[in-house]
């Protein structure tokens, strides 16, 4: 073999990296059998149901039943395995590393959780999905607009002023679309507000980002005490759009109702998911685009126009954070609330930078971010002794621990929120 | 030559500078002129914003304005009323009505009756009780900027603080007050700058942005807060808050109820001069502003950026804790929910509008206090939203982060500056 060719000296030290991730591997296990393990009893099941209640859309098939404590000690078994083998032999995949961990903890945790009761895990899946639409849509707003450095945290901002005229609209011409439209046209219009502060009058990217939060915040909590609160059925009561089933994959067992059964934000989330990835790093615009944000003084040489670049991208980015702000009212209870957000916007930050800059990867984030906030509502159904509010910080601490550099340190383009000026 | 010494290589065009392009060259008063004159404006102007926003959302003036052409005196008179009833009322809730208290003086002086001075002055107190805790949340932002981080973490550790020297406050029975109050604030400072010290240790060491972490933290301790308010720190009742605090914990205060004016103002002033002794002063303190103003120039003279990082940050988050002490002990003398709802935003916004300097800091806190206290009794009495101040406040802080505009706008042209390298990208 190769390695054997090669002095001692000169081989690759053992990466602390490797060591760490196998051992937190491991100790996920016996966490695992030490939380979850003990106590148990031998004739103990967890019921998963895999049809939800009442859909006709779907084949049906029987809920998943299992013996507790065999499957808590086989999903401990897996993450011990799986940490020995890395640290003896190394496995590449960083990432599905951590995946499985975090599947066995969850699995393991769960069926914990579901002792002689029925979990509607499907119901859980979908409501993850749902809920992780606005995040995701926050992330590609900063996806897009990060990639030609321009910093946009703003996101709360453009979120709550799209999410008030997106209802106020669509109460007013009784039209959903209509107020789907306008909440997009808002959303570029706040971003440009932010592309011209941060791109012609050279404003700090930060500071322009707090302001528009500020400004946002402030006003749509003024209109709405001043005008919606007095005005409910004239203009914040717009109802939501409907589900829409997609007739022949929603047949599909746990993917179909999962996916299939939502309502036009979600399967316009999805789709520019897969666009922005494909035009970020398959076209000629978005090789431009992260050019401008690696570096612009060379994209300048070659002939990009760099600030008309940042605008566009901005602008763009804007626009998705409308149709993000679209979801909390059109898209979800049909009228509008102060401060409805609730920070979704900077949680839509921390999965871009979790996903590293990639659409796909902020995506992935984000529905980590949407599982967790299903699994604490679930979590108070059941009744866990748990408080629920421990659960409530888990995202959190994961994000922190993810982003210690367990995965790597992330990389943003190398001009993020620097200034341009053109020579 | 190193790429930091400034006089000997050319401008980069990637320098964060001053826009030059197509600006005029003559100087126009001194850069001291400008650095007053600029916020100063950028506050006038906003105010003339604000009063847009209100006039332009009065059902009365819309109306008046509809019968412009026959009846234009009617809509101009209009106008100025609601814009003075608004701004009148402004006044009056953040300073008080002059007349009344000129009024109240008079009878004192005639009958020694305090009562009804106490009541005219309770306004411009309840406006300093306010300040305070802006101040010293505003001071750990600064902090932060000092050292080219950016702490969002503040409404967290704010939270954090007040809730361990409520603790702290309730708990201990028996102690005389010389060492009850300082250890309750202790417990609050202490509380933030270990809320704060975790992001800053992970800056430091694993480069992970703090801007990211801050958030994550506020997130723990919003859930944390709501755990303890429900479960171990609940006072008996039914509402999620904690028992009140000891007589021996709380900040003595100059008046009699209901004015709570108390001596936390003071404290933090005091701490605003203590953070300019330590930033100017001090070689620590240097070294913080050497580490934001460019790190790697920092490090290449031999500066731990490391122990900079954890130090600024855990300095930053014991002020905001301080803060949050500082409300609980001498105002509400209890924590409920949403204690620090606000400070967050605000403190940043603070920060910017005060350039990071611990005295701009104590000027932009006065000015945020005055228009908050100010604004709720501009709800009350004139009916307009108190969010209006949101609005205003966010064009001042673009305003003043955007010179230009405000140049633009009064055509005053460029004075050499020195810019201050607010915050940074992602990218360390």
């Amino acid at each position: 073999m190769a390695a054997n060719l090669v002095p001692a000296k000169e081989r690759k030290p053992y990466s602390r990296n490797r060591l760490v991730i196998g051992l937190v591997l491991v100790a996920t296990g016996l966490l695992i059998l030490l939380l979850f393990g003990l106590h148990l009893t031998a004739g103990q099941q967890a019921t998963y149901q895999l049809t939800p209640r009442g859909d006709t859309n779907v084949i049906p098939i029987p809920a998943l039943t299992l013996p507790v404590q065999p499957s808590i000690y086989i999903l401990a078994l897996i993450a011990v395995f799986l940490g020995g083998w890395h640290l003896a032999r190394g496995i590449r995949s960083t990432g599905l590393l951590l995946g499985m961990m975090a599947f066995c903890f969850v699995a393991a945790f769960l069926t914990w959780a579901t002792i002689g009761q029925t979990l509607d895990l499907v119901g859980m899946l979908n409501t993850s999905m749902v809920r992780a639409t606005p995040i995701a849509l926050a992330a590609m707003c900063g996806v897009i607009s990060e990639r030609s450095a321009v910093i946009n945290i703003g996101l709360e901002g453009i979120m709550l002023t799209a999410a008030m005229t997106a209802v106020v609209s669509a109460t007013l011409t009784h039209n959903l679309y209509i107020g789907l439209l306008v909440a997009m046209l808002t959303g570029g219009v706040v971003g440009a507000i932010h592309a011209v502060l941060v791109i012609r009058f050279k404003v700090d990217q930060i500071v322009s980002g707090t302001a528009v939060n500020i400004i946002g915040t402030g006003a749509t909590n003024f209109v709405s005490a001043r005008f919606l609160e007095t005005n409910i059925d004239q203009l914040n009561n717009s109802g939501t759009f409907p589900n829409i089933t997609i007739p022949l994959l929603v047949k599909i067992p746990i993917v179909g109702p999962v996916l299939f059964e939502n309502n036009l934000i979600f399967y316009l989330t999805v789709l520019l998911v897969v666009v922005l990835y494909v035009v970020l790093f398959f076209t000629p615009w978005g090789l431009r685009s992260r050019a401008v944000g690696e570096h612009p003084k060379a994209a300048d040489t070659l002939g990009i126009n760099v600030y008309l670049m940042r605008y566009v991208n901005v602008i763009l980015g804007g626009v998705l954070a409308g149709i993000g702000g679209a979801y909390f009212t059109i898209g979800s209870i049909g009228r509008f609330d102060r401060q409805m957000t609730n920070g979704k916007g900077f949680i839509g930050l921390a999965a871009m930078i979790f996903g590293k800059w990639n659409p796909i990867g902020a995506y992935g984030a984000s529905l980590i971010f949407g599982f967790a906030d299903s699994l604490q509502v679930k979590m108070q159904i059941l009744g866990i002794p748990v408080p629920s509010e421990f659960l409530g910080m888990a995202p959190y601490l994961v994000t922190m621990i993810v982003l210690a550099g367990v995965v790597g340190r992330a990389r943003p383009p190398a001009a993020d929120g620097q200034v341009y000026e053109k020579q | 030559m190193d790429r930091n010494s400034n006089q000997l290589r050319a401008a980069h065009p990637l320098d964060p500078k001053e826009p030059s392009k197509g600006e005029g060259r003559r100087r126009s008063g001194s850069a001291t002129l400008q650095t007053f004159l600029i916020p100063v404006l950028a506050i006038f102007t906003g105010l003339v914003f604000g009063a847009i926003v209100i006039v332009a959302t009065d059902a009365s003036v819309i109306a008046a304005y509809r019968n412009f052409f026959h009846a234009p005196g009617t809509a101009l008179r209009d106008t100025w009323n609601v814009i003075a009833l608004a701004y009148g009322s402004l006044f009056i809730g953040a300073f008080g009505n002059p007349a009344t208290i000129a009024h109240a003086i008079q009878v004192y002086r005639a009958t020694g009756n305090q009562k009804d001075l106490l009541q005219a002055i309770y306004p411009i107190t309840e406006s300093l009780a306010a300040v305070t805790p802006y101040i010293l949340a505003g001071l750990a932002v600064a902090v932060g900027f000092k050292c080219g981080l950016f702490n969002i973490g503040a409404e967290g550790q704010f939270g954090i603080g007040a809730l361990c020297s409520a603790f702290v406050g309730y708990s201990i029975k028996g102690l005389p007050w010389f060492i009850h109050l300082p250890l309750a604030l202790l417990a609050g400072a202490l509380g933030g700058a270990i809320w704060g010290a975790i992001p800053g240790y992970l800056k430091a060491v694993t480069g992970a942005h703090e801007v990211v972490n801050t958030i994550m933290m506020n997130y723990i301790s919003y859930n944390l807060g709501d755990w303890l308010l429900n479960g171990p720190m609940k006072a008996p009742g039914y509402r999620p808050l904690t028992p009140v605090v000891q007589d021996s914990a709380m900040l003595p205060r100059f008046f009699p109820p209901p004015l709570r004016f108390n001596w936390g103002f003071f404290l933090a002033l005091a701490m605003a001069v203590l953070v300019y002794w330590f930033l100017f002063k001090t070689t620590l303190g240097m070294e913080i502003r050497a580490v934001g103003a460019n790190p790697d120039g920092a490090r290449y003279a031999g500066m731990n950026i490391v122990r900079n990082f954890i130090l600024a940050m855990t300095f930053s988050g014991a002020l905001a804790g301080l803060a949050g002490a500082t409300q609980v002990l001498g105002i509400d003398h209890w924590v409920g929910q949403n204690f620090s709802a606000g400070y967050g935003f605000d403190s940043i916004a603070i920060a910017l509008l005060g350039q990071s300097h611990p005295f701009g800091v104590v000027l932009a806190a006065a000015l945020w206090g005055f228009l908050r206290s100010g604004a709720t009794n501009m709800q009350s009495m004139a009916g307009i939203p108190l969010d209006v101040i949101s609005i205003i406040q966010g064009l001042v802080v673009i305003f003043v982060a955007a010179p230009a505009v405000i140049r633009w706008i009064y055509h005053i042209r460029l004075a050499r500056m020195e810019t201050t390298v607010l915050t940074r990208g992602w990218g360390r």
